[in-house]
């Protein structure tokens, strides 16, 4: 494209927004529409998928030990947990540390049970050499008699949390893929429209020896100007709920092993994508529908 | 020049337009294309300038290979061959001088030249004093010699004119021709398909005449040869 035309599209473009606006208004409010759910939907996704993956990080077997256990007993349970396969590691804590974690998370009012008024077990954390094996391992766990007071895992809920996943997964993938083809079935509508109008126009200039992307480019101008401002309204709406939804969230999780994807940089990878799709299928959409009419 | 060797068309729906066709017009010609309709008088002429493409044969004009022509050098082509519409084809949102300079734009000319070469042409066609009214306030000459402006602009070796006199009265159509002969003298050369008996017959020039498909008569300064 030669300089000196560049400027003559981009304003034929705008020429033929303000002369089409209820269309292009049409046509802003669809991309505008769609992306709010595009961008949701991956927002939403991105999140869950980050829980899970804390979830999958966080799964191992505590095994609490029965108050009162002689020192002895204590290591022969850690030697027969040693036996248990899969295993990839075995850690001990102290009651007195599990009173100092709990004091770390929940606050120093909890030093009152200090000493020997502490309520908590002495725990062995087994760490599996992969998340599937907590069950087996917990359930083993769980066989080495009266030592034991309790086994506890977050396996089970970890096993439906990631089947979920999956299927969440693939519903948003394929939600997503459908949203976008109607935006762009949208958009090439109304521009089909706008190029209804002008065919004349396309027809004298095909006739008088003008390039097909001279006359594209105009068409192309407008369609992406269509989904740039149409992506602009759902990334404001997006930026504004998901800074003050991950403020709100992230103090309900702290302490937890979970935590919400960063604004920085997940917000702006975000706005970035919608905007470019938002452009992507705006131009898309236009020369889908101008294709037909440059055929003279 | 143009060149034509056994050229045939058939169209999708079966109709054979061309049926063997051969001609050979030179460079500075003055042609009139006759015949009956539907003789493929129009399929012949948009041949040339590349609307419809021969299904087989050679068409060359001036350096372009019509048989193999690429689409992206379609408008090339355009610009060598200039068409003039018995419906004028304005754009009606356009001034006259906007009609005519939107075609050197759309071309990419220099804004400079755009301006000079569009009073240029109007003054030829002898509107020049009417550049900034619309097309529905000129009469039917005014608004073909708007369109010959524009089919000349762009300074085509080739100038194309099919029925320019269709919907004219005798005078304004004598006028036309005028125009179409002063074009002539500056060395376009010039095909125009018509009906007009009375024109072929006072302005002598090389008549082609059309029927089925393929050229029946072909007589240096001949004369219609039709009944009215």
């Amino acid at each position: 494209m030669k300089f000196r035309a560049a400027g003559r599209h981009i304003k034929e473009s705008f020429k033929s927004i303000k002369r089409n606006g209820w269309m292009t208004f049409a046509a802003i409010s669809a991309v505008a529409i769609t992306l709010l759910l595009v961008g949701s939907l991956i927002a939403l996704l991105m999140n869950v998928n980050k829980l899970a993956s804390d979830v999958e990080e966080d799964v191992s077997v505590r095994v609490y030990v029965a108050t009162g256990t002689e020192e002895s007993e204590q290591e022969a349970l850690r030697s027969e947990l040693d036996e248990i396969d899969n295993i990839e590691s075995i850690e001990f804590s102290s009651r007195e540390e599990e009173l100092d974690n709990v004091m770390g998370s929940y606050g120093e009012e909890f030093g009152l049970f200090e000493g020997d008024d502490n309520p908590l077990h002495d725990v062995f954390i087994l760490n599996t050499s992969l998340p599937e094996y907590t069950s087996v391992v917990a359930e083993e766990a769980e066989q080495l008699g009266s030592v034991v007071d309790n086994v506890n895992y977050g396996g089970a809920e970890a096993d439906r949390l990631f089947e979920l996943m999956g299927t969440v997964r693939n519903v948003g993938a394929v939600i997503i893929g459908a949203l976008i083809f109607t935006a762009v079935f949208l958009i090439s509508n109304t521009i089909r429209i706008t190029i209804f109008s002008r065919r004349t126009e396309i027809e004298i200039m095909k006739l008088v020896g003008a390039t097909n992307w001279f006359i594209r480019w105009p068409f192309l101008i407008e369609g992406a100007l269509i989904g740039f401002a149409g992506a602009l309204i759902p990334v404001s709406i997006i930026s504004y709920v998901y800074l003050r939804g991950f403020d709100t969230l992230m103090g309900y999780l702290s302490g937890t092993y979970f935590s919400l994807l960063p604004p920085n940089p997940f917000l702006i990878q975000i706005v970035i994508l919608l905007l470019t799709i938002g452009i992507v299928i705006g131009s898309v959409g236009s020369s889908l529908s101008i294709r037909k009419f440059l055929k003279v | 020049m143009i060149e034509m060797k056994n050229v045939y068309k058939k169209y999708p729906n079966g109709i054979t337009a061309i049926n063997g066709l051969d001609v050979t017009i030179d460079q500075g010609e003055f042609v009139y294309i006759v015949g009956p309709s539907g003789a493929g008088k129009s399929t012949f002429i948009k041949m040339i300038y590349r609307e419809e493409l021969p299904t087989k044969g050679t068409v060359k004009v001036g350096k372009f290979d019509l048989m193999n022509l690429k689409n992206k050098k379609i408008p090339f082509l355009r610009r060598y061959v200039g068409v003039v519409f018995q419906d004028f084809k304005l754009l009606p949102r356009l001034t006259v001088f906007e009609n005519v300079a939107y075609a050197m734009q759309v071309v990419g000319k220099n804004p400079k030249n755009i301006k000079k070469r569009s009073l240029e042409v109007l003054e030829l066609v002898g509107l020049k004093h009417k550049v900034r009214m619309f097309p529905n306030e000129l009469s039917g000459g005014e608004q073909q010699r708007v369109a010959i402006a524009r089919a000349i602009a762009n300074m085509p070796r080739i100038l194309i004119a099919d029925e320019p006199t269709g919907n004219l009265d005798p005078e304004t159509a004598a006028g036309i021709m005028d125009l179409l002969e002063e074009i002539n003298n500056h060395g376009t050369t010039i095909i125009m398909a018509t009906h007009n008996s009375e024109i072929v017959n006072r302005v002598r020039h090389r008549v082609l005449a059309v029927e089925n498909g393929r050229i029946a008569r072909d007589q240096e300064r001949g004369e219609y040869g039709y009944e009215i």
